[in-house]
């Protein structure tokens, strides 16, 4: 069965990097087989994770029982899930033509949980926590920052408000304004050359995984 | 009634993960942990409702015999077989050993990381047509591009190895990536963060309509 496993993973790996030569039969076979795949991946561990894990256990709990003999439910059944449920069959409307209108009302739930969920999330967690931490002492009493850090601080605090500056476009970027905003053009530069490099990095780290599993596992020409 | 419910169902949802934040106490906890467990049911719905459209979509093609309806077979074969697996293992599906966890081993983690490693050469070429020294800015970019990719090997060191630790390229890539990026990805984050708070708002008011899409 692990000699059957490894052919078929190599024959999938190597049908995906054939499309470096060019798009083939082999390539959307494989990438027909990765969509159906991935989409009943999901569909079963939504199901099992969320439908029966989260609705059907909590409406209808496993019982067990009790020292009096008593058949009891192992915890309280939750009938609000009821409603959760409903939303989720309504949404599924959409794929009726004629009442697929019905299916906002769910999408209007979640978006509104979303909007609630990411307003104040976002406020606290990306807004004040970043600007508490850019905002770094650089010297005081009981405080021993060595110069690394300390330079560090600086450039973390010139470049996220110099970074600011350039995304305010409500007032022209002249002058000392002007400037600022260059200078964060020259940090934003330098987070997409860094961001782009680790991208590609991590994308070689991925390349090497499968290498090492086409020439090793599979090929058993090293390791 | 087809827009007015909706919007209502918005607010009324949105203001309610707003409150429960600063008041924490019935009747709010009790109401962000109902949308919460309703969130995750809906959720699993919405995107059972964009598996349910691909197999559609996918007999529709099969029934039409449009161009490459074959590879729609594949689709809709590939994903019985691993639903109908998934289901008749029962909760215990992704145990070690089942043929879930074998279907996902030997076949979707090999197509999805070849998926996403195959990037690496789309990126490599789009960059070597791209990436050119024409200003200051298009240099800082290269150069930063240049020292974290260097600075991730071990050739990268061993270039460097006659100069002291902190200059060696390894420790130049890992004080770009803390300071100058951190910098720069804080500011686009609560310029992102600031954008999202303001959507947010316009969506829990109303003003914002767009989800709701055309008609009455």
């Amino acid at each position: 069965m692990e000699h059957i496993a490894l052919w078929v993973a190599a024959f999938l790996t190597l049908g995906i990097y054939s499309f470096l030569y060019k798009d083939n039969p082999w390539y959307k076979l494989c990438e027909a087989i990765f969509v159906g795949i991935s989409a009943g991946y999901w569909f079963v561990t939504l199901f099992w994770d969320n439908i029966y894990g989260k609705f059907w256990l909590g409406v209808f709990p496993d019982t067990t029982t009790n020292a009096t003999g008593e058949i009891v439910y192992v915890s309280t059944p939750d009938y609000w899930l009821i409603v959760g449920a409903v939303l989720g069959f309504l949404m599924l409307l959409r794929l009726v033509p004629k009442i697929g209108w019905i299916s906002r009302w769910p999408l209007a739930f979640i978006v509104g949980a979303t909007a609630g969920f990411y307003l104040i999330n976002y406020f606290s967690s990306n807004v004040m926590a970043q600007v508490q931490d850019t905002i770094m002492p650089l010297f005081g009493v009981g405080y021993n920052a060595s110069v690394y850090d300390i330079i560090g601080n600086v450039v973390i605090a010139v470049g996220t408000f110099t970074g600011l500056i350039y995304f305010f476009f409500s007032k022209e970027h002249k002058g000392a304004f002007g400037g600022a905003a260059r200078v964060g053009i020259f940090f934003l530069m330098i987070t997409f050359g860094a961001a782009f490099g680790y991208t590609v990095m991590s994308r070689m780290s991925l390349l090497i995984g499968r290498m090492d599993f086409i020439f090793g596992d599979w090929l058993g020409l090293i390791g | 009634m087809r827009r007015e419910i909706p919007l209502f169902i918005t607010g009324v949802v949105g203001i309610v993960f707003v409150l429960q934040y600063f008041i924490p106490h019935f009747p709010f906890n009790k109401m962000n942990a109902w949308f919460s467990d309703w969130f995750s049911i809906v959720q699993a719905c919405a995107i059972w409702l964009g598996v349910l459209n691909l197999l559609k979509i996918s007999f529709q093609n099969i029934g039409r015999r449009k161009d490459d309806w074959g590879y729609a077979i594949v689709i809709v074969v590939s994903f019985l077989a691993i639903s109908i697996v998934g289901f008749a293992e029962g909760e215990a599906f992704r145990d070690s050993g089942t043929s879930f966890t074998w279907l996902y081993d030997y076949i979707y983690t090999p197509l999805s990381s070849s998926m996403f490693a195959i990037l690496a050469f789309f990126v490599a070429s789009a960059s070597y047509r791209a990436f050119r020294a024409r200003n200051f800015e298009a240099t800082l970019l290269l150069l930063a591009a240049f020292f974290v990719m260097l600075g991730r090997v071990p050739i990268g060191d061993v270039l460097t190895s006659f100069m002291p630790d902190q200059l060696q390229l390894s420790s130049l890539a890992t004080w770009i990536m803390n300071f100058p990026q951190t910098a720069g990805q804080r500011a686009i984050m609560i310029g992102i963060a600031l954008g999202i708070v303001s959507t947010s708002l316009r969506i829990i008011l109303g003003v914002e309509r767009s989800h709701l899409g055309g008609g009455d």
